[in-house]
């Protein structure tokens, strides 16, 4: 297994706020990492500096053996925690933007994800719902071959069926290899599909484990490890 | 539908469990070819590299098998699907009279209820 991301020593301050302190961690490659805490613990902080879109002041990020720039961020596929697009796009437009921008993006693949769940080329993003809309997101995010995938929240506003499409879309076009970071508050529904959970609390990792070590050593689900330590 | 499984037990057995009855039950018959792991996952919801320990797992049983490039099958070998079968019901049949012992009901009694 080869590291693919190494996070050393990460601090970060908003004003004289403490929103990350010492967090030291690392993701083998073909992973998939949860990161879990209560509002304001720092997993958008945290995720904006692995994705490059914070100043890493001190500490150190390395994806892949290089430091966040421009050569990680052909690798890493990011979904931000509120929607990318607005207004009076199509889905095409989408299709072509993502085709410009990114050299690894796979047209067909994400043509198929939409066929598949009824979205048309031509739908409007603005008149979607907003369900449809984190469904349109993250499709597009997860037709890259990218390395590393990067979701902030990736079902924050939608129902339990959709939330497992989502699920199903992530797991189905990762591309073989990779490793993906979610962070969400949906720890019962997201635990499955995961290999490994980080805890957040006031800016500090307080917990980092293999969950189906967690579930083998104590027979506790994620969720009644999250309860025990945030109750 | 996502697999039904406890989140509280580990996945990888629950995925050993439930791909063994689906050969005994004939879900998956002897030597059909089984979805790819990445499927499997897909359909259970569930991480790929504890599906694909779940499946490397069956293969060290027996009950499936790999053809280098072509995926994996389920054996042929009805003989160790029988065992698989009765084993599967052994352990059914003992986690009823326990769950029937935790009523207060005795074997014997058990049986006649049968």
């Amino acid at each position: 297994m080869t590291m693919l991301l190494e996070c050393k020593d990460l601090n970060h301050k908003y004003g004289k706020k403490t929103a990350l302190e010492d967090i030291s961690f690392c993701v083998e490659s073909g992973k998939i990492i949860g990161i879990f805490g209560p509002n304001g613990c720092g997993k958008t902080t945290l995720i904006k500096k692995i994705v490059g879109l914070l100043q890493n002041e001190n500490g150190s990020i390395l994806i892949d053996g290089e430091p966040v720039g421009e050569k990680t961020k052909a690798m890493v596929s990011y979904s931000p925690d509120r929607p990318a697009f607005k207004g009076d796009r199509k889905v095409s437009d989408l299709l072509d933007f993502y085709e410009l921008m990114y050299d690894d993006f796979d047209r067909v693949s994400a043509e198929s994800a939409f066929a598949e769940l009824g979205i048309k080329t031509d739908d409007h993003i603005g008149k979607m719902s907003k369900g449809t809309g984190e469904k349109v997101q993250i499709i597009l995010v997860m037709s890259r071959k990218a390395k590393l995938y990067v979701l902030d929240e990736p079902f924050s506003g939608i129902d339990p069926v959709a939330r497992e499409t989502v699920i199903k879309i992530m797991l189905k076009n990762m591309s073989e290899d990779a490793s993906l970071i979610l962070s969400t508050h949906h720890i019962q529904e997201t635990e499955q599909i995961l290999d490994e959970a980080i805890f957040l609390k006031d800016g500090k990792l307080i917990f980092h484990k293999s969950v189906e070590e967690l579930r083998e050593e104590s027979s506790h689900s994620l969720n009644e490890a999250y309860l025990e330590v945030f109750r | 539908m996502p697999w039904n499984l406890d989140s509280d037990r580990p996945i990888f057995m629950q995925i050993v469990e439930r791909m063994e009855s689906d050969i005994v039950s004939g879900k998956y018959a002897p030597g059909e070819k089984i979805p790819s792991v990445r499927e499997l996952a897909v359909e259970a919801a569930v991480n790929p590299n504890t599906m694909q320990k779940a499946c490397a797992e069956l293969e060290r049983i027996g009950l499936v098998y790999s053809q280098r490039t072509n995926g994996r099958f389920v054996t042929e070998d009805r003989k160790l699907i029988d065992r698989t079968r009765k084993e599967l019901a052994k352990s059914t049949a003992k986690e009823f009279l326990k769950k029937m012992k935790e009523l207060g009901i005795d074997r014997d009694e058990a049986i006649e209820l049968l």
